[in-house]
């Protein structure tokens, strides 16, 4: 077995991500169920499926928080899940945002943000600064340095989570379900820095459920359904002609459940 | 979880002051301080009803005189009270060294409890070996036992000055408390703080260090004030293995006279440092109430 789906959609290249074969189970209940997932350079996976499908726990793994049973995950064509690798530099080289921002409350937005770049990557603080301060004001968070988290918005709390993972200038970005924790008021400023992101080239896995928004920035869509991918495609196609029974119910549900 | 806010902080709506004539709302502030004066002479009034009353009580009862005398004697608190003030400075200084220790080994304690690392196994059990015979057995004992145990033993290397070794139990003991201070502050810190410096790629002592912590100790601040308070008091103890501090000293005067009143200075000497410091908790709780409030009301 050479050619995985992902071969035959779009070939070529070595994936900035990858997951071969991944198990993962908690206790004994199998939570992940052997995943295959390659991520390209400069394009955009969405990951969607049911509560408890196991999203969270694919990306956690992917970023080496969680660590897997079985398979393996590659960055750049390196497998980073051999006994040996330490975890640090893979997390390094990834970007994760979480649904509840997790800002660091004892710290300003500023502070927050210049963390890990000075120390994890060993970067000059005065550098580290002023490419927070670019990053910040490009999404319209000038003049927030010296706030603390808790005097922002929700909305702004995690477009500061947002640049605080880009600032360490990431290979991809993982984003867990970012906006299911906002004021519905709020979710479309920070889609828009995502979609920002994506047309500047950004490789990123994203889960969620905004339908309109993953069918708009994904360039390939994943169904999760108890830990395994079952269907795979171009939003265009899974969302319109889906093939297996499961993603249908899925999207079925979800059509009523967002209907007024 | 945080709820977000909709409203922009910042976007304070404007607040304009219109000119001429009181407005609802001074009438309403005027109304406010009426009530906030007539609830403060209130409350002085009761308080001296109260304070009053008790005070007639004590002062009519058929023993005052002689209680006085042995407690409240003017002369003898004046003889007395330098000595003691000079003793107390030595409690002072003790309490200071003390205190030092104790921050820094209560928080060695908590951190080699947490650590996950295998080999430091053997230095997990001893740490929690320690700090339960350290919390179980009585300060007291615990001061007699080093005074006195310690310099018996003879071993060079070993502090022979019994203030020292007596210094030392009180430092264990209350080590033992802070650590499960500190411990408690570092588990109220959220895993996903964790989870969110290590996917920025912080090692796991980074984590520690620049965002476990921070946090964990802001938390434990009033608690360790607290504690603070109780090692001020129980530096007394050292009286007990012949260090010639406040206590000691308003001891051996009121032994010599036959009269309580330097142990009454004695007393208000250490109120004189431990009610500030407990003011000191106060608003610092208080601060931090008003503090979650407003993030909760946010
Ligand atoms: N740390 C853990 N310990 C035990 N079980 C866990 C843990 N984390 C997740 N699980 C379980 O794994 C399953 C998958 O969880 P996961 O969070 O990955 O789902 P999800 O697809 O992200 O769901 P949601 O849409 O609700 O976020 C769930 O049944 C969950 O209860
Ligand atoms: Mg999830």
């Amino acid at each position: 077995m050479s050619t995985t789906d992902a071969d035959l959609q779009h070939g070529h290249g070595t994936p900035v991500l990858e997951l071969r074969g991944v198990t993962k189970a908690y206790g004994g209940t199998p939570v992940l169920r052997g995943i295959d997932l390659a991520i390209h350079e400069h394009r955009a996976v969405v990951l969607i499926g049911a509560s408890g499908s196991g999203k969270s726990t694919l990306l956690r793994v992917a970023d080496l928080l969680e660590e897997l049973d079985d398979g393996d995950v590659l960055v750049d064509g390196e497998v980073v899940t051999e006994p040996g690798v330490r975890p640090l530099e893979t997390r390094r080289k990834l970007g994760m945002v979480f649904q509840s921002f997790n800002l660091f409350p004892h710290l300003t937005v500023l502070e927050n943000i210049v963390l890990a770049p000075v120390k994890a990557h060993g970067m000059a603080r005065a550098d580290a600064e002023e490419h927070a301060r670019t990053l910040l004001s490009r999404f319209g968070l000038a003049g927030r340095e010296g706030e603390y988290p808790d005097r922002l918005s929700g909305g702004q709390q995690q477009r500061v989570a947002i640049v605080r993972a880009l600032a360490t200038r990431p290979r991809a970005l993982l984003l867990d379900e970012i906006t299911s924790a906002l004021d519905p008021l709020l979710v479309g400023e920070v889609l828009e820095v995502v979609r920002e992101l994506k047309r500047e080239g950004m490789t990123m896995v994203i889960t969620t459920h905004e339908m309109h928004f993953a069918r708009e920035v994904a360039d390939e869509i994943c169904f999760l359904h108890e830990g395994q991918i079952v269907e795979r495609g171009a939003p265009d196609q899974l969302f319109v002609d889906p093939q297996r029974d499961e993603t249908k119910r899925f999207l079925q549900r979800l059509l009523e459940a967002q209907r007024p | 979880m945080m709820r977000p806010d909709p409203q922009r902080a910042g976007e304070d709506p404007a607040g304009d002051a219109s000119a001429g004539g009181p407005t609802r709302q001074e009438v309403r502030a005027d109304a406010k301080r009426r009530r906030a004066t007539r609830d403060r002479l209130v409350a002085f009034v009761a308080a001296v009803v109260v304070l009053g009353g008790l005070a007639a009580v004590v002062l009519t009862s058929p023993g005052w005189p002689s209680v006085k005398e042995l407690f409240f004697n003017r002369q003898q608190f004046s003889e007395h009270f330098p000595d003691v003030l000079g003793g107390f400075w030595l409690d002072i200084k003790l309490f200071v060294v003390i205190e030092i220790g104790v921050l820094l080994l209560g928080l060695l304690l908590a951190l080699i409890r947490i650590t996950r690392l295998p080999v430091l196994f053997p230095l997990r059990l001893l740490a929690t070996v320690f700090i339960d015979v350290f919390r179980g057995v009585p300060t007291v004992l615990l001061v007699y036992l080093f005074g006195f145990g310690i310099p018996a033993l003879e071993l060079s290397g070993l502090p022979t000055d019994p203030m020292i070794c007596g210094g030392i139990a009180l430092c264990f003991s209350y080590s033992a408390y802070v650590s499960e201070v500190y411990r408690s502050g570092i588990d109220s810190v959220h895993p996903a703080q964790r989870s969110a410096s290590l996917a920025l790629g912080l090692s796991e002592s980074q984590t520690l260090r620049h965002v476990v912590l921070p946090q964990a100790v802001r938390r434990v601040i009033p608690p360790l004030l607290n504690d603070f308070i109780a090692l001020q008091k129980d530096v007394a103890l050292l009286g007990i293995v012949g260090v010639i501090e406040a206590f000691r000293l308003a001891q051996i005067a009121a032994a010599e006279q036959f009269n309580y009143t330097p142990l009454l200075a004695a007393a208000l000497l250490y109120l004189c440092v431990t009610i500030p410091m407990a003011r000191g908790v106060d608003v610092l709780q208080k601060r931090r109430a008003r503090r979650q409030n407003a993030a909760g009301a946010a």
